[in-house]
């Protein structure tokens, strides 16, 4: 009965080890003030309504960053003990974590670092600003929008749980190798944690990429071409597209995984004719076009970023949409080259190879347009043009090392080395990650109103610029000096000052993120100087910008008409004002709880299911159809602000904001 | 003059740092250009070959860009500004061939490196081959001679300037077996076998490592891989035929459950079946084996 209940789960599963204790006071602690803060300023029902029930993809999309930023920093804190552990555990010296541990924390910091805080991130600026892009007021499905953040969250409580319940994650590498992640290697609940934390967000990625997917293809302004939307939607619907043709490919094999460690099956087990291979095989078919899921968005806010800031129209717009295709296409042929030291045939391996070469094609293309969009351009040098040539810098070599290691002949070489490591950090960093930033510098006054602190902008962006320097070229180094990645523990010494200038490295980083907080701290604190009074504070060219900053809760007062290209910079090319004589009535989402329910009754399913608890996985179960079925059956969904509402709202803004 | 030693100044700057760089390369301790094997030293010209393209096509788009950036401010007096300006057909024409013929040379290349170099091809020599048989366990190797009839963990020692055929398998999660000196790695995997050809072209001993995670004692899967000459080898064999343990399936069965951080342990090679039966148990349906130990 005890069982039945609490499955596996024991009173020694509490926390009793330093990380452990130290994880669950932190969270306590941080939960404790935040429960404090609101029930002082009497802001739980205002949090409730305004935001955690919320439609509006602005809504969802700030709490998106704000949460992709925490996992940030948890996953950082994950690196700096990676890094700490790596530069004193050289010789006799074991350094401060034993292998199991960290394996542990490497294990996480890929999954968090990928799933939670770059996820994160992007479907968070996804949700701000494609809509407005596309001249839409919301998505098409807003409730599939809540429900995706909402499982996103539960997949982020829950591989943070392990720090309570149980004190073991999995340790496997990021992406769970079998057949180490079976049960005949991994008992313990770790594995489990991370199946299902990625499977629930897993299926929260994927509702959002149909919805982001439908509603380009559905819900754009009239007049609207797909070959008048803006680059970063153009990226939006590559991305989209990789994402629902691949999630699925995940949350499979994870499910066939899980088969094998709760039901005894041999899919992926080395044993009784089950295939590691297989689910190297498919998880990288997932893996590989992740990536690109990842990066594709920020090549989508580079293009912007250009040509906003050389005041200029975007040099080869078909060539960058054509190259963004090219890419999306390509991300699923290739996903072999992640183990050509598997034993595949030197024909299966060059033709992998060289369909990753060709990827070097539509990017170097991306780069030379972004290069003749500047030429003779009239370029302001704001910080979100400083992150796109930070990128230039750190991209073109990153990409470089990656060619090289597309070519089998080196890869049996490099595979698996610290090479490999600083490659994939480049495009991921340097690539993506800068990307992010300089999009949310970019749109920060759209949402907000006011803009970011430049000067500290541009500190944070030359320290995190020198650090990631310090930081990936001396692992470039080691991969050449033959230090493979994941070791706790190396007997050459020649690393050790390697290892140490990554510390260093690193510090420069955190150093450079705790400019960006600064800077969103003193930013709040000058917010009436740096006030964004126009709704186009950088000179924007797309539709985002024709509405004041922060946008309405409505988007657009009327839907815009658009007629072509950089439909925003056209509009004032001509003169066009957007203060329309007649308003119309606006029919928009109404809040919904039933996403939380939903995310909350997969949790318990999910958290039950990794201790075994019969009882509460049947519950977690039946919550969820009943939620879902009992949604299915509310057909009072959206509500209706009268035109003289909207008129209203608009004059006033007009008196107040205006001038 | 002025005009001249802006660019000459750039190009001096480049060679110097090649020159640098190709000093640093010399550096021992960067195995992967400091190649002591057949195999190795052709990676080794792949390796330095990219890494001079890298820095003739990266360095130059990195200045280029920030030349543009810079010579296009706002405020530059002559610099020109068409904001309408997107490029004609011609660009879009030249600026797609150019990477892609680029890329098809590198394919070319790549098509042949990767069959020049597939671990799996034999290496040609007068010399005869011998072979390694190579268990990937938890947390050490264990290499088996099965012509010499003997066997080690975390040691292998083999002539120089003769080609070494190794073919792997695992007794635990899957692994991949690296001697960066001596080039390529490959996966040695439960219930398969998989082949690795190197050799090595100077007398000397080589660190090797276990390189795709398997558990809590991956970072003590080390090994030396020495290279000796034939006179030597053979010594060497001789006295471990000589004054090794036995190596039978019950002292396996002990060698095989999980231990870290192993010492080199020399073995007589008694039970010849050993290597095929460790390959075969995975290939049994489960029920008729019991998996030697639970973790």
């Amino acid at each position: 009965m005890i069982g039945f209940i609490f499955g596996k789960l024991t009173w020694n599963d509490l926390p009793h080890q330093w990380f452990t204790i130290g994880g669950t006071l932190s969270m306590m602690l941080m939960g404790l003030a935040a429960a404090l803060f609101l029930t002082r300023t009497k802001k739980w029902k205002w949090l409730w309504k305004e935001w955690l029930t919320s439609t509006d993809p602005k809504k969802i999309g700030i709490m998106y960053m704000i949460l992709a930023g925490l996992m940030f920093f948890r996953g950082a804190l994950d690196a700096m003990m990676i890094w700490l552990q790596q530069a004193m555990a050289l010789g006799a010296s074991s350094g401060y974590l034993d292998p199991s541990h960290f394996q542990q924390i490497f294990t996480s910091h890929g999954d968090i670092m990928v799933f939670f805080a770059t996820m994160g991130f992007l479907t968070g600026l996804l949700n701000l600003i494609m809509p407005l892009q596309i001249g839409t007021r919301d998505l098409s499905f807003p409730f599939l929008n809540t429900l995706g953040f909402w499982l996103y969250v539960a997949g982020a409580i829950l591989i943070n749980m392990f720090f309570v319940f149980g004190g073991e994650f999995a340790a496997g590498g990021w992406l769970g190798q079998t057949p180490l992640t079976e049960l005949l290697y991994s008992p313990g609940v770790g594995v489990d944690y991370w199946i299902w934390s990625l499977q629930i967000s897993g299926a929260g990625s994927l509702l959002s990429g149909i919805n982001f997917l439908v509603t380009i293809l559905k819900n754009r302004a009239p007049g609207m071409k797909l070959m008048f939307m803006p680059l970063f939607s153009w990226a939006t619907l590559c991305s989209s597209i990789l994402i629902v043709t691949v999630f699925p490919i995940l949350a499979i094999t994870l499910g066939m995984l899980t088969l094998d460690r709760y039901l005894g099956m041999h899919f992926f087990t080395a044993t009784a004719g089950g295939n590691p291979m297989m689910y190297i095989n498919l998880i990288w078919m997932w893996g590989h076009p992740e990536v690109y899921i990842l990066i594709l968005p920020s090549f989508g806010i580079y293009s912007e970023i250009v040509s906003t800031f050389s005041h200029k129209k975007l040099a080869g717009y078909i060539s960058q949409v054509v190259a963004l295709i090219l890419i999306s296409l390509l991300a699923l042929m290739v996903w072999l080259h992640h183990f050509f030291t598997m034993g595949a045939g030197a024909d299966v391996n060059a033709f992998f190879g060289i369909t990753t070469m060709f990827i070097a094609i539509p990017t170097g293309v991306q780069i030379l347009n972004w290069m003749f969009t500047m030429f003779r351009g009239r370029i302001t040098f704001d910080s979100p043009l400083y992150w796109f040539l930070g990128f230039i810098s750190t991209f073109t070599f990153g990409g470089m090392a990656g060619v090289l290691l597309a070519s089998p002949a080196a890869d049996y070489q490099l595979h698996n080395s610290l090479f490999l490591v600083a490659h994939f950090h480049t495009m991921i960093v340097g690539g993506a990650l800068f990307g992010i930033f300089s999009g949310i510098t970019f749109w920060f006054p759209k949402f907000i109103g006011f803009k970011l602190n430049e000067k500290l902008g541009k500190y944070a962006f030359w320290l995190w610029l020198i650090g990631f320097f310090l930081s990936f070229v001396p692992l470039y180094i080691l991969g050449f000096m033959g230090a493979t990645r994941r070791m706790d523990h190396y007997t050459n010494p020649a690393w050790q000052p390697l290892f140490m200038t990554s510390v260093i490295g690193f510090i420069v980083i955190a150093l450079g993120a705790g400019m960006q907080v600064l800077q969103i701290i003193v930013s709040i604190w000058q917010r009436k100087k740096n006030r964004d009074t126009t709704g186009d504070p950088w000179g924007g060219r797309s539709l985002e910008w024709s509405t004041p900053s922060p946008v309405p809760f409505y988007n657009f007062a009327i839907i815009p008409r658009v007629t072509g290209r950089d439909a925003f910079w056209e509009m004032k090319e001509k003169g066009i004002v957007s203060s329309p004589d007649k308003y119309e009535d606006i029919e928009l989402p109404k809040n919904t709880a039933m996403g939380i329910y939903v995310a909350f009754f997969a949790l318990v399913f999910a958290f039950a299911m990794v201790w075994h608890m019969t009882l509460f996985a049947i519950l977690g179960l039946l919550g969820i159809i009943v939620c879902v079925v009992l949604r299915t059956f509310d057909e009072d969904t959206t509500y209706v602000i009268p035109a003289a509402e909207v008129e209203r709202i608009e004059n006033e803004r007009r008196q107040h904001g205006g001038d | 003059m002025k005009r001249i030693s802006k660019p000459l100044g750039i190009v001096l700057l480049f060679l110097i740092l090649l020159a640098i760089f190709i000093l640093l390369a010399r550096n021992g301790n960067l195995q992967l250009l400091n190649p002591q094997g057949y195999i190795a030293q052709m990676q080794s010209e792949i390796l330095f070959g990219a890494l001079i393209l890298a820095v003739c096509i990266g360095i130059p788009t990195v200045i280029a860009t920030y030349f543009l950036a810079f010579h296009y401010r706002k405020g530059s007096k002559n610099a020109a500004y068409s904001p309408n300006w997107t490029g004609g057909k011609l660009l879009v024409i030249v600026w797609w061939t150019l990477p892609t013929l680029l890329i098809i040379i590198f394919s070319v290349i790549t098509w042949k490196t990767t069959h020049l170099l597939d671990p799996y091809r034999p290496l040609a020599s007068q010399q005869k081959p011998i072979t390694i048989q190579v268990v990937a366990l938890d947390w050490k190797w264990l290499f088996i001679y099965p012509s010499e009839k003997i066997a080690t963990v975390n040691f292998i020692e083999f002539p120089v300037n003769t080609p070494v055929n190794f073919q792997l398998t695992a007794d635990g999660p899957m692994n991949s077996f690296w001697i960066p000196s001596l080039g390529s790695q490959i996966y040695a995997m439960s219930g398969m076998v998989t082949q690795l050809h190197l050799s090595a072209s100077t007398i000397g001993e080589f660190p090797g490592s276990a390189t795709e995670i398997n558990g809590k004692g991956f970072s003590g899967m080390k090994f030396i891989a020495k290279s000796s000459s034939k006179k030597d080898f053979d010594i060497w064999v001789q006295s471990v035929q000589k004054s090794g343990k036995p190596l039978t399936l019950s002292s396996y069965d002990v060698l095989s459950s999980p231990s870290m951080y192993n010492k080199v342990v020399y073995y007589r090679y008694i039970d010849t079946k050993l290597y095929a039966e460790i390959v075969a148990r995975f290939m049994t349906p489960t029920g008729s084996i019991s998996m030697p130990h639970m973790y």
